[in-house]
């Protein structure tokens, strides 16, 4: 479970962020975070990432307040987080299968492991047959699915998207979010920042508006409209 | 674990090695120039300080003259008197007949020219033996205080000349090892920078995946490492040949004396492996933390 508790955030040019946040999470949910550019989106992913610090209030995740571990703790609160960004964000100098066993391999994980489970989320995400590619032989939806393969491969509690779709043709944008859809379906936190309506609309999953750093609507089965 | 980890890390810079082909061959040639004038300097150095300081042993050695209107000879004897001042190491008493016979010698077959004389031109004489050149001017003082000895001979201003040009050469040497010392530093540790934002966005990632800053920083120190090992690998085989084919040059047109006094390439090669190592490597591992230190800020 993710609990914000009365979260402020103001950066040291001035800018306040996030003003005031409360938000639980469950285990196992799937939400949407919309909102304009620069409502606070994006603080608020970075501050579940320990990417930036709150300057008041606490986080708490799976019952422990992460704005209190230390540095080199951090991560090991990421290895519980998978991230998929919109750019991909894949390497590449790496194949497939490299760029998705790198996350098993960087907590020492056993070989004859990482080729299993690398092999396993490959399968999952259906591309398989593309594991000793490079990833720019491969389009911008296989490229994104890549990237969800990695964010899963060490079985994370939570996975965060950044505008997953937002570089897709509509088409592939389905496919990503049938993905997103199935790793929320076995028990992992979803948590997806838009601004692609169609799909918000609908999934029919929990949506929370955000603007001018502030919640601005929370519902349980929500819709995107715009909130400015 | 950790075995494994590091497994990982040396393959990941392996690999990195060799798919950034062209950033590998740039800090290893730039590693191999650094050191190889590093080299060549220090050769010279060596060489410069090496003459100096045997041609300086040479003049090691201060002449005491007896005063013959010396009516009684003095207890104990001069020589165990000069024996006793701190900074001799031996002393050799030169009977004016044998003087004679030395200069004789030296003359070489033209000995004759001194048959003419009357009575022996030499006088009774102590050779008295430094511990150290550096100290002769002290020596010669105390020497001269002892009853009984007429003059002190010493070839002051050759000696002195020799000490200043070996300790010309040995600071400037010095200087200029440090100053290309910190060129090639900043050489290094430059390039690795360049391999390191080259690679940003893979250090980018690996944070979000969750990586230790140690796991991050050990493939690019085992890469700077591996780089600056290869490097100096190549310019000490590249000094070693140049010095080896110079010496050999040098050894055939200069008169056999000089020659001697040049380091022999067996002598300088440990040097040179164990400095050229030391320095590869050392740079190498620190230039890529010092490079990667603000990177990890994620």
């Amino acid at each position: 479970m993710i609990e914000y508790i009365n979260i402020s955030k103001k950066y040291s040019s001035g800018v306040v962020a996030l003003s005031n946040i409360n938000l639980k999470i469950k285990k196992g949910e799937f939400v949407f975070l919309v909102g304009s550019s620069g409502a606070g989106k994006t603080s608020l992913v970075k501050l579940l990432l320990k990417e930036i610090e709150p300057t008041t209030g606490k986080i708490i995740v799976d019952d422990v307040d992460i704005t209190k571990i230390k540095a080199r703790e951090i991560p090991f609160l990421r290895r519980k987080i998978g991230v998929v960004f919109q750019d991909f964000r894949l390497l590449p100098n790496k194949t497939i299968f490299e760029n998705v066993a790198f996350a098993k391999e960087i907590i020492g994980t056993p070989p004859k492991e990482i080729e299993e489970r690398v092999s396993e989320v490959l399968k999952l995400v259906g591309l398989s047959d593309k594991k000793d590619c490079y990833p720019n032989e491969l389009s911008g939806g296989e490229q994104q699915r890549i990237s969800i393969a990695r964010a899963i491969v060490n079985k994370p509690d939570i996975v965060i998207a950044d505008e997953p779709t937002g570089n897709l043709d509509p088409d592939t944008a389905w496919d990503i979010m049938n993905l997103l859809k199935e790793i929320n379906d076995i028990g992992t936190t979803v948590i997806m920042v838009t601004h692609a309506k169609d799909i918000v609309n609908f999934m029919e999953r929990r949506v929370i508006a955000i603007n001018g750093g502030k919640i601005v609507r929370d519902e349980e089965r929500g819709v995107y409209y715009n909130v400015d | 674990m950790w075995i494994r980890l590091l497994k990982t890390m040396i393959k990941q810079s392996g690999q990195s090695i060799m798919r950034n082909k062209n950033m590998s061959l740039a800090s290893i040639g730039s590693v191999s120039a650094t050191l190889i004038i590093l080299g060549i300097v220090l050769a010279l150095v060596l060489n410069m300080t090496n003459i100096t300081d045997k041609t300086k042993d040479d003049f090691d050695q201060v002449q005491a003259y007896v005063d013959l209107n010396l009516k009684v000879s003095p207890t104990p004897s001069l020589g165990e008197q000069i024996k006793k001042i701190d900074g001799v190491k031996s002393v050799e008493f030169v009977g004016k007949d044998k003087a004679l016979e030395d200069m004789k010698g030296r003359l070489d077959g033209n000995g004759n020219i001194l048959e003419g004389l009357e009575k022996n031109p030499f006088e009774n004489s102590y050779t008295v033996y430094l511990k150290d050149v550096n100290q002769a001017d002290k020596v010669v003082k105390e020497i001269q205080k002892i009853e009984g000895i007429k003059e002190v001979l010493y070839q002051k201003g050759v000696v002195d000349k020799l000490i200043g040009v070996a300790d010309f050469t040995r600071m400037g040497g010095l200087i200029l090892i440090g100053i290309l010392l910190v060129i090639s530093i900043f050489i290094i540790s430059n390039t690795i920078k360049t391999t390191v934002m080259a690679r940003q966005t893979e250090i980018g990632i690996m944070k979000y995946v969750g990586a230790t800053n140690g796991f991050i920083r050990g493939p690019f120190i085992i890469e700077g490492i591996i780089l600056g090992l290869i490097g100096s690998i190549i310019s000490i085989f590249i000094v070693m040949f140049g010095y080896n084919y110079v010496i050999g040059i040098l050894s055939t047109s200069l008169s056999g004396m000089l020659s001697t006094y040049l380091i022999p390439t067996s002598t300088m090669l440990k040097d040179v492996i164990i400095i050229f190592l030391t320095i590869g490597v050392g740079v190498g591992s620190i230039g890529s933390i010092i490079s990667l230190r603000k990177f990890l800020k994620v």
